[in-house]
């Protein structure tokens, strides 16, 4: 029984070890880019096409990263700055489901070939589902 | 050379170090954004400090209760709805920052959990409870349980797509 619990603390003070470099570095990094893009640049991106602004707003939401609180702050002014309904779905949706800031982390302790298929697949669902949202809330 | 120096301290720390070499580059070319991603820094480690030490804490209950020839039976087996379900409802409940949960994960992947039911769970964190009130008062009901609906079903083909690529 003490065995398994030594073997348990030791495993767990190993995880510690090889993952509090990454997540303090992610969160550095998290930081930095908070404070080097204002949200009064996001607004910007924007076209009024529709559907290419649910991409733009997908590409946006991606490299954002902070507080999901945030990204609906956000899409609120972005909404009332005449951005589509689409593009602020599109990038409220990528904001939480895709990490490109979180990446390398997301790498290092879940594999590579994980984080990219993992974020790349969320990116064109955050797009599809910004599209079906609108079309579905159409017949609502 | 750069692969054999990142092999011998480990990927984790070359990261670290080159955040820390941009950190001394930004202190010596922009102060001001320096002291203002410090001051974020500190915010957020006091904000994620407490999901922080939950989330070892269950990691440390996972290598107590999940050994090796436990997790092999229990995360090995053949997926059914029931799990697909569970990784949904964890993924809906969790907290904090998606990455504070990769350690948790990464120990359970190892144990033998399923790339899909990680990507579910992942996904599932961009349904936010505590955000739904502020959601229906900016967007209204519709757009939430339209969005909530899609996000699970998605969920869902995000964690079939994740497995078939990845080969898990």
């Amino acid at each position: 029984m003490q065995k398994k619990y030594k073997i348990a603390t030791k495993n767990t003070l190993n995880n510690i070890k090889s993952t509090l470099p990454v997540l303090f570095g992610v969160i550095l990094l998290i930081s930095w880019v908070i404070s080097i893009i204002p949200s009064s640049l996001y607004s910007k991106f924007f076209t009024g096409n529709g559907f290419i602004d649910s991409f733009f707003g997908a590409i946006v939401g991606s490299i954002a990263a902070g507080n999901p609180v945030n990204s609906y702050v956000i899409g609120v002014e972005l909404f009332k700055q005449n951005v589509s309904l689409i593009a602020v779905t599109a990038f409220i949706v990528s904001w939480v489901t895709v990490g490109v800031v979180q990446f390398p982390a997301e790498s290092l302790l879940l594999g590579k070939r994980f984080a990219l298929i993992r974020n790349v697949i969320s990116f064109f669902s955050a797009i599809v589902i910004a599209i079906l949202t609108i079309i579905i809330l159409q017949f609502l | 050379m750069i692969k054999k120096i990142i092999v011998k301290i480990g990927g984790n720390w070359v990261f670290l170090i080159s955040i820390l070499f941009l950190y001394l580059l930004t202190l010596i070319f922009n102060k001001d954004l320096f002291i203002k991603s410090i001051l974020y820094t500190k915010d957020v480690l006091i904000e994620v400090t407490p999901v922080l030490i939950i989330v070892f804490s269950l990691t440390f209950l996972a290598n107590i209760w999940l050994t090796n020839k436990k997790a092999n039976k229990l995360l090995t087996k053949k997926i059914g709805p029931l799990q697909y379900i569970t990784a949904v409802i964890l993924g809906i409940l969790s907290s904090g920052p998606i990455y504070m949960w990769y350690p948790l994960l990464s120990e359970l992947k190892e144990k033998g959990l399923k790339n899909s039911l990680i990507a579910i769970f992942l996904y599932n964190r961009a349904v936010k409870i505590p955000l739904m009130a502020m959601i229906v008062y900016y967007f209204g009901l519709p757009f939430l349980l339209v969005t909530t609906f899609l996000m699970i079903i998605f969920s869902l083909i995000n964690g079939y797509f994740v497995a078939k690529f990845t080969n898990n």
